[in-house]
């Protein structure tokens, strides 16, 4: 068994096509474009995380916003405390404070499943949640805490330069960097003996149980790097929004996750990656549309799991596959 | 001592209404065993109906046959309820409990706009009612009579409910569905009929709680999804689907929230939120619901 597997080289090709398409992208579209697709680039980093406990260890959180509001709230509190403006930093911190947090909540909830799981999880985000609303002296309450653009790899914003621009570009491509390797990590996980126990767990307890897997064990390290995931696109998250508030700890934030990486389809690698860039350009829309995003959006929630339960990519791979077929009937 | 009979009318002012929402919560989940995420949004939904009957009456009518309007939100929830179960949740029994905790939250995004399309962004008052019912003195604090009648109504509604669900054919065929829907569906118990009738009332539950309570707090947006958490706390400390944890669990967050509120206020949501995490751990099922 070789110990990383990759990819089939057709696979391996369409996702650098996608990716240098991506990198073209800032010298074609609009700056706003580009920063739009940056937000949809950090959240699909969180679905992605988020997935590996959906979709492939079969346990639905709805306690999400926890890790990605830890990792925010990290970063807001090393430049609040320690006057520190280097996204290296940032990242750094946020993951480890995600890490920290979701190891320990992850120890606590994965005792559980089904409906508990999704409450207990729940719960325990909505504990952070009012301490961030609360604690005033040290979040902001619900006026937040402001992060300021911060430098990239050691180069500074320059004092005449735009920050839309700089968000646009040199930001963008950071935020890409970061995706592309944390998208090849999550595929080697996912395709890694340790993916394939969870898979196992997912779909038979009893069985992975039976074949050795230690079911409880492997669930944490899911739970872990899931969490972890999602608080590093917090951390990337709060220097382009440039404020970190209360909102995203509230479990309301949860559903959002768990919409997009449905919208996308939770079955697949690649739908929750491309069900949060649609959802943020859905979003986006939505809002610059009409006051009733919200509803709206709901509409959609409920027109997806009524008529589309796979997701997008559920539904091109079905297509996919009886084009496939219909030459050889 | 005058205080603590303050800080007691207190809980139980709190614990009333929380035991509405929470008990139909846990109404709906013992019976169709779905969590219905758009729960807080009947409440709400019960206080924006109320707080606008009466404010579009009470120009013409004298206050005192306003307070007949109060049980309008509670109907209308019933109502909205009696549309929403066939229509939306129904398909979704046979599936993964992910759906059903998708569609509900959809649901719930839709409800929150519906109130905000329907009567607008600024909060709806009938404090009218609130101010006519005076106040008594208790010690050296005043305290306003309309509260006694909440929890009054909390009490008859613990009591009605109880009796409704002990005591009459009605609660047996629900007992019966909800212990083991195949085997009532066998027996001749039309089983959709069953998730209707608790559904619709588990609705009328909260749309109760709303109800009362919009006199003295007024009707606003957000209400419901604040009050859905504090009633995931509440079942989730008394046992989902249990209507005795449904009241002892209020009674309980009811008692720690005033506590709270007095000595802690900075980490009061915080204590409860941890409270019903501690529960679960070591009961994963609450202190009354079986396992």
């Amino acid at each position: 068994m070789s110990a990383i597997p990759l990819p089939p080289s057709r696979l391996l090709g369409g996702a650098v096509l996608i990716v240098v398409a991506l990198a073209i992208l800032p010298w074609v579209v609009e700056p706003y474009q580009t920063t739009l697709l940056s937000y949809g680039l950090v959240m699909a980093i969180a679905a992605l995380g988020f997935n590996l406990l959906l979709g492939y260890t079969g346990l639905l959180s709805f306690g999400h916003s926890a890790y990605f509001g830890v990792g925010a709230y990290a970063v807001a509190m090393t430049v609040k405390y320690f006057k520190v403006t280097s996204l290296e930093a940032f990242v750094v911190v946020g993951i480890m404070a995600a890490a920290a947090i979701s190891a320990l909540f992850g120890f606590v909830c994965v005792r559980y499943t089904r409906i508990f799981f999704g409450i207990l999880t729940m719960a325990l985000s909505q504990v952070l949640w009012s301490l961030a609303f609360k604690f005033y002296n040290v979040t902001g309450g619900s006026d937040g805490l402001r992060v300021p653009t911060p430098s990239l790899l050691g180069t500074h914003i320059a004092p005449g330069e735009d920050k839309m621009t700089y968000l646009a570009h040199r930001y963008y491509y950071y935020v890409l960097g970061i995706f592309v390797v944390c998208t090849a990590l999550m595929w080697v996980i996912v395709h890694s003996p340790f993916g394939k126990a969870l898979q196992a767990i997912r779909d038979n307890e009893t069985r992975a149980e039976f074949v050795g897997v230690q079911v409880r064990h492997y669930r944490w390290v899911a739970f872990l790097v899931s969490g972890t995931y999602t608080g590093l696109a917090g951390a990337l998250w709060v220097p382009l929004n440039g404020l970190t508030t209360p909102d995203i700890l509230h479990w309301t934030f949860s559903g959002e996750i768990v919409f997009f990486t449905v919208l996308g389809g939770f079955g697949t690698f690649t739908g929750p990656i491309v069900g949060a860039i649609v959802f943020n350009y859905l979003k986006t829309f939505a809002v610059g549309y009409t006051v009733y995003w919200q509803g709206f959006l709901g509409v959609v929630l409920v027109t997806l799991v009524l008529a589309l339960p796979t997701g997008i990519m559920g539904m091109v791979g079905r297509l996919l596959q009886k084009r496939q077929k219909a030459p050889a009937a | 001592m005058d205080t603590l009979i303050v800080h007691v009318l207190g809980s139980l002012l709190y614990a009333s209404v929380l035991f509405l929402i929470a008990g139909g919560l846990s109404l709906i989940y013992g019976v169709m065993r779905i969590v219905n995420l758009a729960h807080g949004n009947l409440y709400a939904f019960g206080a924006y109906v109320s707080a606008w009957a009466v404010g579009v009456m009470a120009a013409r009518w004298p206050t005192g046959v306003l307070y007949a309007l109060l049980p309008m939100g509670a109907v209308a929830a019933a109502g909205l309820g009696a549309i929403l179960e066939p229509t939306l949740l129904r398909p979704f029994y046979r599936r993964a409990e992910e759906y059903q905790l998708l569609v509900t939250f959809g649901l719930l995004l839709i409800l929150d706009d519906l109130m905000r399309f329907l009567w607008g962004p600024y909060p709806l008052s009938a404090s009218q009612l609130y101010e006519t019912f005076g106040s008594l003195s208790i010690g050296e604090t005043i305290y306003p009579n309309y509260n006694l009648m909440v929890i009054a109504v909390g009490a008859l509604a613990a009591l009605g409910i109880w009796a409704f669900v002990y005591k009459t054919q009605f609660g047996v065929i629900l007992r019966a569905t909800s212990q083991n829907m195949r085997m009532a569906s066998a027996l001749g118990i039309n089983v959709n009929r069953v998730y209707v009738q608790a559904f619709t009332l588990g609705c009328f539950m909260a749309g109760l709680g709303g109800a009362i309570i919009v006199p003295s707090q007024g009707a606003v947006l957000g209400m419901g999804v604040d009050a859905l958490i504090m009633a995931f706390v509440v079942v989730v400390i008394g046992g989902l689907g249990s209507l005795e944890g449904a009241l002892v669990g209020a009674l309980l967050v009811g008692v720690v929230r005033e506590i709270g509120i007095t000595l802690f206020p900075e980490i009061e949501l915080a204590v409860l939120y941890l409270m019903a995490a501690v529960v679960l751990l070591i009961r994963p099922a609450g202190l009354f619901g079986r396992p």
